[in-house]
Parts: structure tokens; sequence; C-alpha cells
């Protein structure tokens, strides 16, 4: 245990005056290929051993709360994309289901399903580069050449349903921009069909792999108490043992009809975290399956949520109440109710929030995102110490964070 | 518990202090600041709300009194169900709020948000240092009269700043975002503020 290291000879010697030690300061980021974008972490080393650690974040601060205090309901929609960027659909989907909570409306089932289908890809995609870039971090090049691989299919997928592979914009507050395209779903089956196998290979080069295990088992334990109190979400909550996933315990959009396990982990350490992730994204697959079999007919938008996106093109240039109506959804934004919602979905990296306050009119007058990366984030300081300095890169290949949500 | 009425009936028995706050989904309360802590360590120990998941406050605007409003967002793991507790600050330019790092440490970061976009003062808090912002940041960007643009601020590092003459410049809006301001300010009045074009990165914004 990296906990119970010393050096019983050094301080021995340093206690006698024979020479003296100081401690170290240094600088981890926020250019650091294992910092995952722009984190910096800072340092205080006895030796290689760490004896402080102080995240220092903001560095990819864009003010996206201020900004959507100065914009409409709509409008907000692709600056939802940019949180956590490596799973944009499922961004997109919990922005608009705290909206739709907030203008009471219902999505019919085909948009719920739609809307599931594409979470659980975005998932599998976000899972996979979490697993890619981890191995890169500890030394495991070709899982990265494989994931992407992957990765890429899935993209291509995106493409096809949005029309852009990375920043979607895909979901509309009450529905999506547009239907599944013609043979769309029967793609998405051979893409399940395909993977599961490679997923295993994937697996296969980590899981039994005595280097990787070597810089993952027994590294950056954190207890179930711990993950708790340190309001931890997602594949890093369920590490650490607790069997909490808002897909089946807050249900939102569906989940409830499919079924799928919750992994959990034995003792929390980056090893655990790493097994949870790849048992989630079979699971996912299992979901993927089950929405495509029993794929709803109908509408993919809320009939009344025409009082909040834009009514089709053709017509706003054909007729009259569509002008007007288009023109009153681009200045003034979709007119809300006043009062206050808080909804949470079950995003890849954890619980991503939003708390939308309302005054009534088209624009929010407070809009705050609960950024799953930055409360997982807030533990470093307590898991990191007593680590070694090549640990901080796996705790934090396995935290899987992305700074895009945590900075907002 | 249950996260019903009953839940905040239950909970106005023992504390007499606490309303109802008006919410469109999950139960909601107010509670006076001093008896945040007491309510916040009661809903932890025996309301089995064990989870921490968002601390953050709203700014009423300027001139609104009690003007910032800190709330929590409690979940617990055992019913799955959460609890919306929100204090007013008493004091409208100086606001403050006791910590709840005492009973979370998930607090912590999200009281230094709070604190570096509000200048809300959590009291006790062990390390009350901007977050997003640097250290030597002057403003406090999501209060309302903060606008959206930014304010020119100078360079965190005085050595660059003073070598370069290099400061942090306002936004050029460049015609966008085309917005309806919050609140009742009607078209005309709200958009000439994004769409002025008189200025652009390159060229300096004219003296009014």
């Amino acid at each position: 245990m990296p906990t119970e290291f010393a050096f019983p000879d050094s301080a021995a010697k340093a206690a006698a005056g024979e020479f003296e030690t100081e401690k170290m300061s240094l600088s981890m980021g926020p250019s650091h290929p294992s910092t995952h974008g722009v984190l910096r972490v800072q340092l205080e080393l006895d030796g290689e051993v760490v004896t402080k650690a102080d995240p220092v974040i903001g560095y990819l601060h864009r003010g996206d709360e201020k900004i959507a205090e100065n914009m409409t309901y709509n409008q907000f929609v692709p600056y939802t994309d940019r949180l956590d960027y490596l799973a944009p659909l499922a961004n997109n989907m919990a922005y608009a289901i705290a909206v739709e909570k907030l203008a009471k409306l219902e999505v019919p089932p085909r948009c719920q399903a739609i809307r599931v289908l594409s979470a659980e890809m975005a998932r599998i995609s976000a899972h996979l580069l979490g697993l890619g870039a981890f191995g890169i971090d500890v030394g495991a090049w070709t899982v990265f050449l494989y994931s992407f691989t992957e990765r890429e299919k899935l993209y291509k997928l995106f493409e096809e349903l949005t029309g852009a592979r990375f920043t979607t914009s895909y979901t509309r507050i009450g529905g999506v921009a547009r239907d599944v395209p013609e043979g769309w779903l029967e793609r998405v089956g051979a893409f399940c069909d395909q993977f599961l196998p490679i997923l295993e290979e994937i697996l296969n080069l980590l899981t039994r792999n005595k280097i990787f295990q070597d810089r993952t088992v027994g590294i950056g334990v954190i207890s179930k108490e711990d993950a708790i109190a340190y309001g931890l979400t997602g594949p890093n909550l369920r590490g650490s043992g607790v069997p909490l996933d808002l897909r089946k315990d807050h249900p939102y959009s569906g989940y409830e009809q499919y079924d799928f396990d919750i992994p959990v982990g034995a003792t929390g350490d980056c090893y655990d975290r790493y097994l949870v992730r790849g048992e989630e994204m079979r699971q996912s697959v299992r979901i993927i399956r089950q929405v495509i079999a029993k794929f709803p007919e109908g509408k993919w938008y809320a009939e009344d949520a025409k009082r909040i996106f834009g009514p089709p093109k053709a017509k706003i240039m054909t007729s009259m109440e569509e002008l007007i109506q288009n023109f009153m959804l681009v200045t003034e934004g979709p007119q809300m109710p006043a009062g206050e919602v808080y909804f949470e979905a079950e995003n890849p990296k954890g619980a991503l929030g939003f708390y939308v306050v309302s005054k009534g009119g088209g624009v929010p007058w407070r809009l705050k995102i609960r950024a799953p990366s930055f409360c997982n984030l807030s533990i470093l300081p307590k898991v990191c110490v007593g680590a070694m300095v090549s640990d901080i890169v796996s705790i934090l290949g396995s935290l899987d964070f992305v700074m895009g949500e945590c900075d907002r | 518990m249950p996260a019903t009425a009953d839940a905040t009936a239950a909970l106005k028995l023992r504390f007499p202090q606490v309303t109802d706050r008006a919410s469109l989904d999950h139960p909601a309360v107010n509670v006076p600041p001093a008896d945040l802590i007491a309510l916040l360590d009661h809903l932890r120990t025996d309301g089995g709300f064990d989870l921490l998941t968002d601390v953050t406050a709203i700014d009423w605007a300027e001139g609104v009194s009690p003007r910032f409003t800190v709330v929590y967002h409690l979940f617990s793991t055992a019913r799955h169900d959460y609890l919306r507790v929100a204090a007013a600050c008493a004091d409208n330019l100086a606001p403050t709020m006791p910590t709840a790092t005492g009973l979370w440490p998930a607090a912590d970061w999200h009281e230094r948000e709070a604190f570096d976009m509000f200048g809300i003062k959590f009291d006790g808090h062990p390390d009350l240092r901007r977050i997003l912002m640097w250290d030597e940041y002057p403003h406090f960007p999501l209060r309302k009269e903060f606008p959206l643009a930014g304010i020119e601020t100078p360079l965190p590092d005085l050595e660059i700043a003073a070598e370069t003459g290099a400061s942090l410049k306002p936004a050029p809006m460049m015609g966008g975002p085309f917005v309806a301001s919050p609140g009742e300010m009607n078209l005309t009045e709200a958009e000439p503020r994004a769409k002025d074009e008189s200025w652009t990165e390159r060229r300096e914004k004219p003296e009014a």
C-alpha cells in the first residue's frame, strides 16, 4: 500500500543531521499528457511520495452559466455539447429533460427511445475514449488504437443521425431535431454485433495484463464513505461499491422499461473503476438492442412543443402564422412558466445536473450546471496523498474527467 | 421519511423556522442561515440525505432584498429522492453563509465556486479561494451587474502586464449573441447591447 511507504533510512539520517531533506513542489499540468486537457495539479513531494495535492482548475472556464442567462433556452443547446464533449448527445438530453420539466412537456415514446439510444451510444463512445486514454497513460498504447477504431464507427453513425460527428446539438426541447434515418437502426444493430467481440478483445488487453494490474490494483483507493461524502457519481462512485445509477434509481426517458445490470467495484481502486467502465459498455449494448427491438412508432417531438421550437422551414416561407411564430421564438425565446427545477441524468462521467431558475419568459434567470467531473475531481487532494508520482497518472486516468465540463 | 409533502411537514415540526419553498419538482424548503447547518446535519444523519449533489447561489439582482440565495441539493442514496434547501443571505452588500464543509467535504469546491462567482463568503470554510477565476481577479462574474462581455482587467501576472501593457479586454460581441434580455426589458432596448459592431478585436472601442 502506498500510504505505508516510508523512508526509514533517510528519516533516521535526517534526524541525525547527516543530510537535509526538504519537500519539493511540482506543478503537473496544465499541459501534461495525463491531465487530459488543462488540469493542473500542484504537488508537494517528499522524494517521490506525494504529501499534498492541490488541483488548480479553471483553465477552460468559459462562463457557460453567464452565457445561458443571456440567451434563450433553445440557443443554449449547442453550448451543452461543449460540456462533456465526449458525450454531447447525453448532455443534450439532460438539458432538454430539465427544461421540459420546467415547461411540463411530455415527449412521445419514440422520442424517448431515440434519446436513450443516442445516450447509450454516447456512453460507449465516451468510455472507449476513457479506456484508450487510460491505457496510454499507463503505457498500453494498443488499447487506444482498437478503441478509437470503434469510436470512429460510432461517429459515422452519429453523423448519419445528427449531421455532425462531434458537437451534435441533436436534442431539442420537446423532441429531437429529426427522426432516425432509414436503415439506421439496422446499422446500429450491426455495429453492436461486431462491437461485442472487439470489446472483449480490448478488455483482454488490459484485464489480465500484469503491467496494467501493477499500475492500478490497490492504487487510488476510494472508500464507499469517502465517495459519497465527496459527492462522487457515475462509474467512480460505482467503482467504490455504491450501486447508484440514476437510470435505475430515478428513471427518466423510459429507462425503466429496459433490463440492465449495474456493475459495482469491490475495493474502489483504479482497477475497479476500469472494470466498471468495461462492464458498462456491455450493458449499454444490451440497452441499445432492447431499444431497437421495441422501437416505438409515432412522432419524435411532443405535439405541444411547437410553442418551443421553430416550425418547419418550408412553412415559415409560405404561411404567415408560422412566420410570426418563428419570429417570436427567435427573438424572445420560448415562453416558460416561472419556477425552479433540478434534473440530473446519468451521463458517462456521472450525474450531470441542470438547475433552472425561471422568472418566466424566454431566458433562464439562472442556470446552474452540476458537472460530474467537477465533483469527481474534488476528491483528488484526498486520494493523491501517499501515492507515488507515477500513481497520479493512474488515478487521473481512472477518474476519467473532462475539463470542458469541469470548468464550464 | 419519504420525500413528499409529509417530509417537509415533519421537518417543520422539528425546525419551526423552516418554511416551504415553491418548486416545480422536488420538495423544497427555505431556512434562515442561522439554522442552516443544524438542518443540514439533521437531514444528513437522520434524514438519510447522505449525498450533497450541488451547492449554488442565485443573484436576484441589485435592489432586491434579500439579494443572494444559496441553494443546496441533497440526494438520498438509499431512497433515491432529492431535497432542495435554500437559505437567503442576510446582508446584500457582503453576503455570508455558514459553511457545510464540516458535514460534507463535497461542499468545499461548490462553496469555493459560489464565492468565486457571487462573492458569497462562507464562514468557517477552511480554504476559501477562487476556483475557476484566478486569485487576483477583482470581480464576481455571475452577479447580475457584471456584463456578459466582461470588464477590462489587468493580467494576473503583473510583471508581464507592466512589460507588455496588455490587459484583459471585454469580448467584442460582433453582432451576437442575439438575445432577449432576462426580465421585462423590451426588444428595442435589448437589441443594441448585442448589436454594437462599432469595434472589434483589432479596432478599439470608440469613446462614448
